[in-house]
């Protein structure tokens, strides 16, 4: 039986299964209207892969729309599931395999050119016979373009399956497709079933075995008919691992990192981080404050941290231009406080559902004035938990702004990571709550590292009135030449304090060679990935990932010097050289760059795109390879 | 029991605090200037009530009105323009044991930070709110503000000012949770002093307009309101603030308004040929946010533990 012919054939229990082939890795994405629940059946897909062992990164597909149009190329929603042997460590290039439940949507990612040329996509066939001809011509043109451009595409009823166990298809089709997709890569069906245990543990235990009876029909209906299967062995993690996105990650590190307060206003994509944290944190004693606004939850967390507890507020680029000017209060006062800025796409409104790392210059130079704040970057999952703890740390011992950059694509998407191993130590505010002695100054800026003693409201001998005026020791408003270099002296030698306390950047890959890859941020494990395939491929490439962005890891020169060229790679704007009107004298380069040649005094080039998605691997193999040759 | 009766009496007499406790440095405002008069009646609250320096906070914002709190002895925030109350918000979330004040300018809470000043009504946290009203920019030189009169000559209105002026009762009378609503005038000290000590004694956000003279910028302006005592309408009620025979001999236009009547306070806070001085609107029973908000969950590293500990596993594979 030709596997393309799906459509007209009947299950027949007890077929044979035909060949099943061993992959390193593969990438899946399901993708329906919005509301037709492939998010889940994406979510859980990776979920149970992981429970497999198996190495999982997942991407949300998310519409810009709540409710787009049903049947519209711009409203794919769902999930991309890249799943291999090893550990992933990124979202990968283009899909293998797609569960489409209209050829709409699955149009839509064929523009976008996220598919894979041949790519296997099980499409929902019931369109073919739709009474409205519009639909049914639509569907039957979109079909034979995605076959005549090579795609091995198999007409699917699911619908028609889902039909025949009277269950409501709108709602069960997605736990159709997952069993459906756990016989395709051979995942034990119970791990599935606890999979959906888990899912819908709150609701009523018919829902569970109603899902769990759609999943079961979708795989015998898939060991039935189809003639292909794949398996990725699994190499299982020797610890327990946990999986999450890059949000509730972030939401986890707030309630570990021993804040009680976050105060936040609504924003995509940061948004999802204070959900869960409104939803939990009440459980440990902590409170989420939905402000009036951007500001004035920048504001509420200031004035918060000052009463003695530190603070947090989460954002993404629009909100944090509207921070600005109280964040620079809180450099000016001293005050603790983090800031979380889920970067998108800018400027102004840009593209909130999309990823972009647009937003390091804003971070490091905004606020007018020099005012001087620490900035660090998460790279994976693992990293938006341990950020804040670490963040919480340093705004308190130092008495600083720590913003923390993540970004739309670690927001969402959801890595396996080792369970942390919670400490006491997380939680002990690093505060001095010993009396104040006789004749204390609130601003006793230490002469070598600019560090002084905060008093907080209700320590007596502490009274002081703290001001985002120029200020002596005693905080008294002072416009004296010789005061306001010793303050601004002393608010910039905190960073150096700080720097001091950094280790180097590992190296990945070569430790010296041809070429130096840098990034920070996300971009790390596509760039790792691609430097893994170069070296492979004879190239001598290293990389390294910069965790923290203002002040600089120690021994980052040392490194650059060890390659012939260095170059960033980066989600965000830069000129290419190659436009007609850009040279030297006017070329714009990426935000790293910009910092390193400057700081440096290193001929650091880079290249860098704005495309919303995740870089690609194989982008940066093309891009090294032909800066390589040049 | 080691302390005698006597060591408790001299303990409590060490806790009692004289005005100077309360003064920081020489107010720089101008000789006239209604502010002066506000800090007075502000540092006798403090002495009378026995405030505790230490764990008493005055935030601010930017303006005349905002220097405020480097006059007092106590912890203070001196801000960013229009932020004075999401300042305070926090802290006051963060540390309900503080006692905050909130001085803030008609520029500061009724332009720029208007949003916050609406929100922070809705929010009736325990706060008390000065609203310093000079109807113009002082520090700034001579700019309408959203409270100058129509017609206001100002350095931005040369030809006099375009628009009606905001009425500030009657705005946070408008407000869903309006807890407590007063107006007071600078040159009445009595009274002033008996508002200013009504509003720190009410749970809840308590709103006091000041009607303040600016002697640099608009000399003028109140004097109406000032040279005929007839023009100031004195609110009194049994629940509420009762006149003494002092004000009462000097100020004959008395009205005796329940602070409970919402229309009715609505009214008065219209008035245009009167000045209302007094206790507009009062109800105790609305709810205080940071109040709404506590967890009642015993914060300790144990609670943080487990709970942390059950929102991992429920992501644990």
């Amino acid at each position: 039986m030709s596997i393309d012919t799906l459509e007209h054939s009947a299950t027949k229990p007890g077929r044979s299964v035909g060949t099943v082939t061993t992959l390193k890795e593969h990438i899946v994405e399901i993708i329906s209207d919005s509301g037709e629940g492939a998010q889940r059946c994406g979510q859980s897909l990776g979920a149970i892969a992981a429970r497999m062992g198996n190495g999982i990164w997942t991407t949300e597909i998310i519409p810009a729309e709540i409710r787009p149009p049903a049947r519209s190329v711009a409203g794919a929603s769902g999930n991309r599931i890249r799943i291999g042997s090893n550990y992933i460590t990124n979202g990968g290039d283009e899909t293998d395999l797609v569960v489409a439940f209209n050829e709409q949507v699955l149009l839509g990612r064929v523009r976008a050119r996220e598919l894979k040329p041949g790519c296997i996509i099980f499409l929902e066939s019931m369109w073919r016979k739709n009474p409205d001809l519009n639909i049914s011509m639509a569907y039957v043109e979109a079909y034979e373009r995605l076959v005549a451009a090579g795609y091995r595409v198999l007409e699917t009823p699911m619908e028609a399956q889902c039909q025949l166990l009277n269950a409501d298809p709108k709602r069960g089709k997605n736990m159709f497709a997952l069993g459906m997709l756990c016989y395709i890569y051979s995942f034990e069906l119970d791990m599935a079933r606890e999979q959906i245990a888990l899912t819908f543990g709150k609701k009523a235990q018919a829902v569970i075995a109603a899902n769990v009876e759609l999943l079961e029909a979708g795989y015998a209906w898939a060991a039935a008919n189809i003639d292909f299967r794949f398996s990725i062995p699994a190499t299982p993690a020797t610890q327990p691992q946990i999986v999450t996105n890059g949000n509730t990650a972030l939401a986890l590190g707030v309630i570990a990192s021993g804040m009680e307060l976050c105060a936040m206003y609504p924003i995509t994509p940061a948004t999802s981080s204070s959900h869960y944290l409104s939803e939990v944190f009440e459980k440990v004693g902590g409170i989420v404050h939905q402000a009036e606004d951007e500001i004035a939850a920048c504001a509420f967390a200031i004035g918060a941290s000052y009463a003695g507890k530190c603070t947090i507020t989460i954002t993404s680029g629009p909100g944090y231009s509207l921070k600005q000017e109280a964040i620079g209060l809180a450099v000016m006062a001293e005050i603790p406080l983090v800031v979380v800025n889920v970067q998108r796409g800018g400027p102004s409104t840009g593209q909130p559902t999309k990823v972009e790392q647009g937003d390091l210059m804003c971070t490091i130079f905004g606020s007018h004035g020099d005012a001087p704040k620490v900035v660090m970057a998460a790279a994976t999952i693992e990293d938006c938990f341990y950020a804040v703890i670490t963040a919480r740390r340093i705004a308190e011992t130092f008495n600083m702004v720590v913003v923390i950059l993540t970004d739309a694509s670690l927001s969402s998407s959801q890595q396996p990571f080792n369970r942390p191993q919670f400490s006491e130590t997380w939680l002990a505010p690093p505060v001095d709550q010993s009396p104040i002695p006789e004749g204390a100054k609130p601003y006793d800026w230490d002469a070598t590292t600019g560090l002084a003693r905060r008093f907080i409201p209700g320590q007596p001998g502490g009274m002081h009135t703290v001001t985002g005026l120029a200020h002596d020791r005693n905080s008294h408003v002072a416009y004296d030449p010789d005061i306001n270099q010793e303050s601004l002296r002393a608010r910039s030698l905190k960073l150096a304090a700080l720097q001091k306390t950094l280790t180097p950047p590992e190296i990945f890959g070569e430790p010296s060679g041809e070429l130096l890859i840098i990034g920070w941020g996300s971009t790390k494990g596509a760039i790792e990935e691609a430097v893994q395939t170069l070296r492979e491929g004879g190239c001598k490439v290293g990389a390294i990932n910069l965790r923290f962005l203002q002040p600089m890891q120690p021994g980052i020169k040392e490194i650059m010097q060890r390659y012939t060229r260095v170059m960033t790679i980066e989600n965000n704007w830069s000129d290419s050289p190659d436009e007609e009107i850009i040279d030297a004298d006017n070329r714009r380069y990426s935000s790293l760059a910009i910092l390193l040649r400057s700081r440096y005094l290193v001929d650091v080039d880079c290249w860098s795109e704005v495309r919303g998605q995740p870089v690609k691997p194989s982008t940066i193999c093309r891009v090294v390879l032909a800066k390589l040759a040049k | 029991m080691k302390s005698s009766a006597t060591d408790c009496l001299l303990e409590l007499y060490d806790e009692q605090h004289e005005l100077e406790d309360y003064q920081s440095g020489v107010p720089r405002w101008c000789t006239g200037c209604g502010d002066n008069a506000i800090l007075t009646a502000v540092q006798r609250l403090c002495r009378d009530e026995g405030l505790r320096p230490e764990k008493t906070v005055f935030v601010s914002g930017i303006g005349c009105s905002s220097r405020f709190p480097h006059y007092m002895k106590t912890y203070g925030f001196h801000g960013i323009h229009g932020r004075a109350l999401p300042v305070a918000e926090g802290v006051k979330m963060a540390r309900p044991d503080l006692t905050v004040f909130v001085n803030t300018g008609d520029g500061d809470c009724c332009s720029i930070g208007a949003a916050h000043w609406i929100h922070a009504i809705r929010y009736n946290m325990n706060l008390t709110v000065f609203l310093h009203d000079n109807q113009i920019y002082g520090l700034t030189k001579k700019q309408a503000s959203p409270t100058s009169p129509i017609g206001t000559k100002s350095n931005t209105t040369p030809r006099g000012s375009y628009l009606d002026a905001l009425n500030p009762l009657a705005v946070t009378l408008g407000v869903a949770n309006a807890s407590f609503v007063a107006q007071a005038v600078d040159w009445i000290p009595e009274s002033l002093y008996q508002i200013v000590r009504a509003a720190y004694h009410h749970k809840g956000l308590s709103f006091v307009r000041i009607l303040q003279r600016c002697p640099e910028w608009l000399p003028k302006s109140l004097d109406p309101w000032m040279h005929d005592t007839n023009k100031v309408q004195l609110l009194h009620h049994e629940t509420s603030l009762q006149l003494s025979a002092g004000l009462s001999k000097v100020y004959k236009n008395q009205l005796e308004h329940d602070p409970l009547d919402m229309n009715r306070a609505r009214e008065i806070a219209s008035s245009a040929d009167v000045c209302p001085v007094g206790i507009l609107y009062q109800n105790k029973d609305i709810p205080r946010y940071e109040e709404t908000r506590q967890t009642g969950v015993l914060r300790t590293t144990e609670t943080v533990r487990r709970g942390f500990e059950a929102e991992l596993d429920k992501y644990t594979v």
